[in-house]
């Protein structure tokens, strides 16, 4: 059971990020893999604003504000102009927004791991502690149930929801309705870097320290939640997330934990020779 | 002034030239159709009037402006619709959110919702089924909800393509009597058919398109009892 909860909540937060990655791809029609730094660069933001404030909820404000900036930043700057570019141009891009991101954080931080500050702290709930679990675990989880639901609900019922289905559905189609695709693949960015906000605060609840490779792992574990799910579909997303999370949780405490790594990821190569599209996914067709 | 006015336009994908050097024009109120083989560039004719594609040189003139370096979503807003070939509605949206789509530039509520009224009166179909999943839709209701999506945009002009693209001879029938009727409301149309009978029959003028250049134009009916055209695109 409490296994089950923690499994839950480190799921909600790979949910979170993979979420990103879907739609940006369902979008876009990329991999943005630049999309685990924006978490890095989110916990330095909070890192920083509590070493200068010392209050949570500023730091969680400027974490929020400064990853969808940056994730604005990086689609304005860096995919944009390649627009219509071949996929694997954009991809040696996303890898080296990455990179960069990464190596300017060194410059910055420094490449030792840092605390984030002992403001950063959630208070003890008596109730569901003295069962065994954290609050981190509790808050993250009930946090990333509202989110999700929140951005389902924006997609479904938002004229600006419609039209990102309606893009990544038909990109050529959408515009014959007068949307502007530009327009729509920026704020998914924004959206998705929010998300990837959200995701980088619970994940300093569960370790509290800051490095520049920090968006790595949780990154490309999300990834894969995605592509389980089947890359452009957000229910998959969400539902690839938790599953990993669950899994990885569940292996930790058994004895399989030397090999969780390895069973999360071979977990992506059984799903895919099954059902090549992930579980949620469709077969898409290509369109003009 | 001719509401739309194409005028020696050249489109070309990568080094392969689709359109050679064709101006034609559409004025209010008329239903244009725009005839030919298959490959003969109709399509093509077509996205570049509504600006997904753009010419190498040629004007497009929409009411007097060229809109040829305008981006397609905008044109859109300037009262221009396209009902792309193959209907291509959003096949995981519903009816009604399909629908709500084709007034996705519009801000006037109360003009929306009457405007929704008077596609469901054109399509009492998409009426009883505005909650269905528009992938489920059979291949004309998919053609009704492309034309009603487009109507939603409250258009000045549409732009059809082959609207009757594998529908029974009887649902061909309805697709065109409802053209008529919305020619008769004072839309202006023009209209790419491959069923080059149907189109000539409803429309006012026409131009036949061969491999990218404009090979003949004129009355359609008297096109319709051209020899040549019955030779080659009437199969009499
Ligand atoms: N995306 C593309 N890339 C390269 N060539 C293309 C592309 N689209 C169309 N063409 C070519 O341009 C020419 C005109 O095509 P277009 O689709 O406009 O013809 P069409 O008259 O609409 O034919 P159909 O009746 O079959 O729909 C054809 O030779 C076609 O092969
Ligand atoms: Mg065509």
């Amino acid at each position: 059971m409490i296994t089950l909860i923690d499994g839950l909540s480190l799921g909600s937060i790979y949910a979170l990020i993979a979420l990103g990655y879907t739609m940006v791809y369902g979008i876009a029609k990329m991999l943005n893999f630049a999309h685990g730094d924006i978490i890095m660069v989110g916990a330095y933001a909070i890192m920083v604003t509590l070493a200068a404030t010392v209050s949570p909820i500023a730091a969680i404000i400027a974490a929020i504000v400064i990853c969808t900036i940056l994730g604005i930043l990086v689609e304005k700057l860096a995919y944009k102009p390649l627009r219509g570019a071949s996929p694997l141009a954009v991809l040696i891009t996303a890898i080296g927004v990455s990179y960069f991101l990464q190596g300017l954080a060194q410059l910055v931080f420094g490449s030792q791991p840092k605390p984030v500050g002992s403001a950063w702290k959630l208070p003890a709930i008596k109730a569901i502690n003295d069962i065994g679990i954290t609050t981190s675990a509790a808050v993250t989880l009930i946090c990333g149930i509202i989110i999700m639901v929140a951005l389902t609900l924006f997609i479904k019922y938002t004229k600006t929801g419609s039209a990102m289905l309606a893009v990544s559905e038909d990109r050529g189609a959408a515009i014959l309705m007068g949307v502007n695709v530009n327009k729509i693949i920026s704020i998914t960015f924004a959206i998705g870097s929010a998300l990837a906000a959200f995701a980088g605060m619970f994940y300093l609840f569960q370790i509290p320290n800051t490095e520049p490779t920090l968006g790595a792992m949780p990154g490309i574990t999300a990834f894969t939640a995605a592509v389980i799910g089947g890359i452009g579909s957000i229910p998959g997303a969400m539902v690839g997330g938790v599953l990993l999370g669950v899994i990885e949780k569940f292996c930790l405490a058994s004895p399989l934990a030397p090999y969780t790594v390895a069973i999360k990821f071979s977990l992506l190569i059984v799903i895919l020779l099954v059902k090549p599209t992930g579980l949620l996914g469709k077969v898409v067709r290509e369109k003009v | 002034m001719a509401m739309l006015e194409v005028k020696n336009i050249e489109v070309c994908y990568g080094m392969i030239r689709a359109i050679k050097n064709i101006s034609f024009e559409i004025n209010k109120g008329e239903i244009v159709a725009l005839i030919g083989a298959n490959g003969a560039g109709k399509t093509t004719t077509l996205h570049t009037v509504s600006g997904l594609l753009k010419p190498t040189t040629g004007q497009v003139l929409f009411n007097g402006k060229d809109i040829s370096k305008i981006p397609a979503h905008k044109i859109v807003t300037m009262g221009m619709a396209h009902v792309p070939e193959g209907r291509r509605v959003f096949q995981q949206l519903s009816v009604l959110d399909n629908l709500k789509l084709g007034a996705y530039t519009r801000t006037d509520k109360k003009e929306i919702a009457e405007n929704l009224k008077r596609v469901y009166e054109h399509f009492p179909r998409l009426a009883e089924r505005k909650h269905q999943i528009a992938g489920t839709l059979s291949g004309g209701e998919q053609q009704m909800l492309a034309m009603g999506r487009a109507l939603m945009s409250n258009p000045d002009i549409i732009l059809m393509d082959e609207p009757s693209m594998g529908l029974s001879p009887l649902l061909v029938k309805e697709i065109f009597t409802i053209i008529e009727e919305l020619h008769k409301a004072g839309t202006t149309i023009l209209l790419v058919e491959q069923n080059a009978k149907m189109a000539l029959s409803v429309a006012n003028r026409a131009y036949v398109l061969e491999t990218g250049s404009i090979a003949m134009s004129g009355d359609a009916k008297e096109m319709l009892n051209n020899d040549d055209i019955k030779k080659a695109y009437l199969g009499q």
